[in-house]
């Protein structure tokens, strides 16, 4: 077993590249959508709504074949991994701009009023009152879906990107024993799920306590 | 490519101008078969997940402190693995050591198993909500603690959990897509293999992803309805 | 004569409930520690003392909902701690009302009593609902047996809850702060529900602040503070002259906020 753990730890870190990647993709568009459509009341909050509602109405799966086989019929040719890690991206967006929403809404609008009041721009307020509350408050689910991460990544197999999953199937080829290195690959997704959860527990501990 | 997947499905003497409109419906004729086993497949999945999950629940929160360790244990397992290598750890795995599975029994227990972790979770939540004031009316009556939670603590539990529940419906729903990937002919595989079929990179999926949308989303808007009608209840209880 | 009774001059008394030196820890925080008391047949005893007394944990060890670490508890002559698996036939010997109801909120007022003596008491279903029936024409809430607990006011669960544990025909009934949860208005309705059942003699243990309650229908007065019974004994006793210093400042501080407790009362006495 031990011979073809290399070749797994390989794939392992192709899984952290795209679960990194598509982390911070994530961010960037959740953080946008929940922003439109918490603040917005027009086309955008709208837009950001159909964003939402149609990611989390359709598999991954599909959309990862959408991506993968439509890019290049629009004439961008990129590698697998890029495809992979665009829908992950976009994909955990969604998910994360629920997570967001939820914390920017608690926040609540007394801490707006409180802003302007003083004199701060809508954006102002947002970027300096609201959002680092939020983003403390939107932790701990976050760290929740950060730590998963790694385990959605496992479909770009699927488009042939070499990550854990497609290594798994290459050590298979050769010493054909299935059982034993899918139980493996199980318990190595698992020590790194769980090892990400607690590093992001850690992490908030001991954040929590310069928030007040 | 596409008339013969046009003759094969609309009965067509010959070769036709295939317009856009009939290309999509027989394409989505094609596809939308799959249905069925589709929701066959979140049938049994999400029933696997349920028969495992509400006693796991049960166990763990009334069971005592290796039960409440077990469950925790198990809960962490079946949300940290990806629902893909299970389905081949069934699949191949069983297939060269016990028995030839067919890909639909595989993609049943990987799933099933996968859910089960949640709905343990699901239903945990919605019995420590309901609040040990319940168990202690029940038990003052002199009801055993199993007859407690069968009359009153899982009726209502089951109740509270529907929101949490229905999207965990829908996440099967989707999951099911994976099931491609030892061949059963659901969804997906169907939009796979019109793609093969027709070299048409996108519009199949565009197909597939709308059947699904139109599926998902209905369930998760009333998850979201009965979410919120829930807060308001607990809120004013 | 059994272990429950005396012989005082001719007429014998009988002790319902002995509650023996019960100790009980929730981890390492002691809660109740060693409490030692005798109710008596058809009288009513009043517990009362600050939050976090005690009082409510003391009240689910006499029914054994909780196990007391040391000592036990009596119901007549028998030792509830040595019940082993008939413990739940003794505890349904037991009514309990509780301060937040616990009414089974996926069942009817009807099926809400009618499902002790049904699961319980293994009796068949029409008689059953008869019993119900009858226990909901005595709070007064027999109208309302096809309503779901969401629908009731607090009070009006509150005597639902009262039925439930009637239809039992419990030797004895535990008040849990019964009426603490309850706006001020609909605590009147819910008092005099339980002056009815004190008139007709029923043995009842209340864990309560109603002081205008306690000194109409109360043979027993216990004052407990930090897990520990500081004081006992008749109303009178504690009205006029308290001996104890803590009693005397909780009384004081409980006239002082509930000062219109009498007046409550007694307008429900009239009624």
């Amino acid at each position: 077993m031990i011979d073809y753990l290399g070749i797994l730890l390989e794939g392992l870190l192709v899984t952290f590249e795209l679960s990194f990647m598509a982390l911070g993709i994530g961010v960037i568009l959740g953080l946008a959508a929940a922003l439109a459509r918490t603040y917005d009341h027009g086309p955008v909050s709208y837009l950001a709504n159909a964003y939402i509602e149609l990611i989390r109405g359709t598999p991954l799966t599909v959309q990862l074949f959408i991506i993968y086989f439509g890019l290049p019929s629009l004439g961008l040719l990129f590698s697998p991994t890029f495809s992979a890690i665009v829908t992950l991206g976009i994909n955990s967006g969604a998910y994360q701009a629920e997570y967001f929403r939820g914390a920017i809404e608690s926040i609540g609008g007394g801490q707006m009023e409180a802003a302007l009041s003083v004199g701060m721009s809508r954006p102002q307020a947002i970027a300096r009152i609201i959002l680092p509350q939020a983003l403390r408050l939107a932790l701990p689910s976050w760290s929740n879906e950060a730590a998963y991460l790694p385990k959605y990544s496992s479909v770009a197999f699927l488009v042939t990107v070499p990550e854990l999953l497609a290594k798994a199937k290459v050590v298979i080829a050769e010493n054909l024993k299935p059982l034993e290195v899918y139980l493996v690959v199980g318990l190595i997704y698992l020590v790194t799920i769980a090892s990400l959860s607690k590093i992001l527990d850690v992490v908030y501990e001991r954040y929590k306590f310069t928030v007040e | 490519m596409v008339c013969v997947v046009q003759s094969i499905h609309n009965d067509w003497k010959g070769p036709l101008l295939p317009s856009l409109l009939d290309v999509l419906s027989s394409q989505f004729t094609f596809i939308i078969e799959g249905l069925p086993i589709t929701l066959s497949l979140t049938a049994y999945g999400l029933g696997l997940g349920f028969l495992i999950g509400l006693p796991l629940a049960i166990l763990r929160v009334y069971g005592g402190r290796g039960g409440r360790q077990f469950v925790a244990a198990y809960e962490r397992v079946m949300r940290s693995v990806p629902p893909l290598v299970l389905i081949f750890l069934f699949y191949f795995g069983i297939q060269t050591t016990v028995f030839e599975i067919p890909g639909f029994l595989a993609v049943t227990l990987a799933l099933g198993l996968c859910s089960s972790g949640y709905q343990s979770q699901i239903f945990r939540g919605a019995l420590e909500s309901i609040g040990s004031g319940q168990m202690d009316a029940a038990r003052s009556l002199g009801m055993s603690k199993l007859q407690a939670i069968r009359l009153v603590m899982a009726p209502q539990a089951l109740r509270f959990a529907l929101p949490s529940w229905a999207n965990e419906l829908a996440t099967m729903i989707k999951d099911t897509s994976l099931a491609f990937v030892v061949g059963v002919a659901e969804l997906m595989r169907r939009a796979d293999y019109v793609r093969a079929a027709t070299f048409d990179p996108v519009i199949p999926f565009l197909v597939v992803a709308s059947i699904y949308f139109l599926i998902v989303f209905p369930i998760t808007r009333i998850a979201g309805t009965w979410g919120r009608e829930k807060k308001r209840l607990v809120a004013g209880v | 004569m059994g272990a429950g009774e005396e012989a005082i001059g001719g007429r014998r008394l009988t002790k319902v409930v002995i509650v023996k030196d019960v100790w009980k820890s929730y981890g390492k925080v002691e809660v109740v520690k060693g409490v030692s008391f005798d109710v008596e047949e058809g009288t009513t005893t009043i517990i009362f003392g600050p939050s976090g007394a005690g009082k409510s944990t003391l009240l689910r060890c006499i029914n054994m909902l909780h196990q007391p670490e040391r000592g036990t508890v009596f119901l007549r002559d028998i030792d509830l701690m040595k019940a082993g698996d008939k413990i739940n036939y003794y505890r349904s010997k037991f009514g309990m009302v509780f301060q937040h109801f616990n009414l089974f909120n996926h069942m009817t007022v009807l099926e809400n009593v009618m499902i002790g003596p049904r699961v319980v008491k293994k009796i068949p279903g029409d008689q059953a609902k008869r019993i119900a029936l009858e226990a909901l024409e005595k709070v007064r809430m027999k109208d309302w047996c096809n309503h779901y607990p969401s629908q009731l006011s607090g009070g009006q669960k509150q005597r639902v809850g009262i039925a439930r544990a009637l239809a039992m025909d419990p030797e004895v009934i535990l008040f849990d702060e019964p009426t603490s949860a309850l706006d001020p208005e609909l605590i009147g309705e819910v008092l005099q529900t339980m002056l009815d059942l004190a008139k007709e003699k029923k043995t009842m243990i209340c864990v309560t602040h109603e002081m205008g309650f306690a000194r109409a229908v109360a043979s027993e007065m216990i004052f407990m503070d930090e897990g520990t019974v500081v004081e006992r004994g008749s109303p009178e006793h504690f009205f006029t002259n308290p001996v104890n210093e803590r009693t005397k400042k909780f009384l004081s501080r409980l006239t002082e906020l509930y000062g219109h407790h009498e007046s409550r009362s007694e307008v429900a006495d009239e009624k």
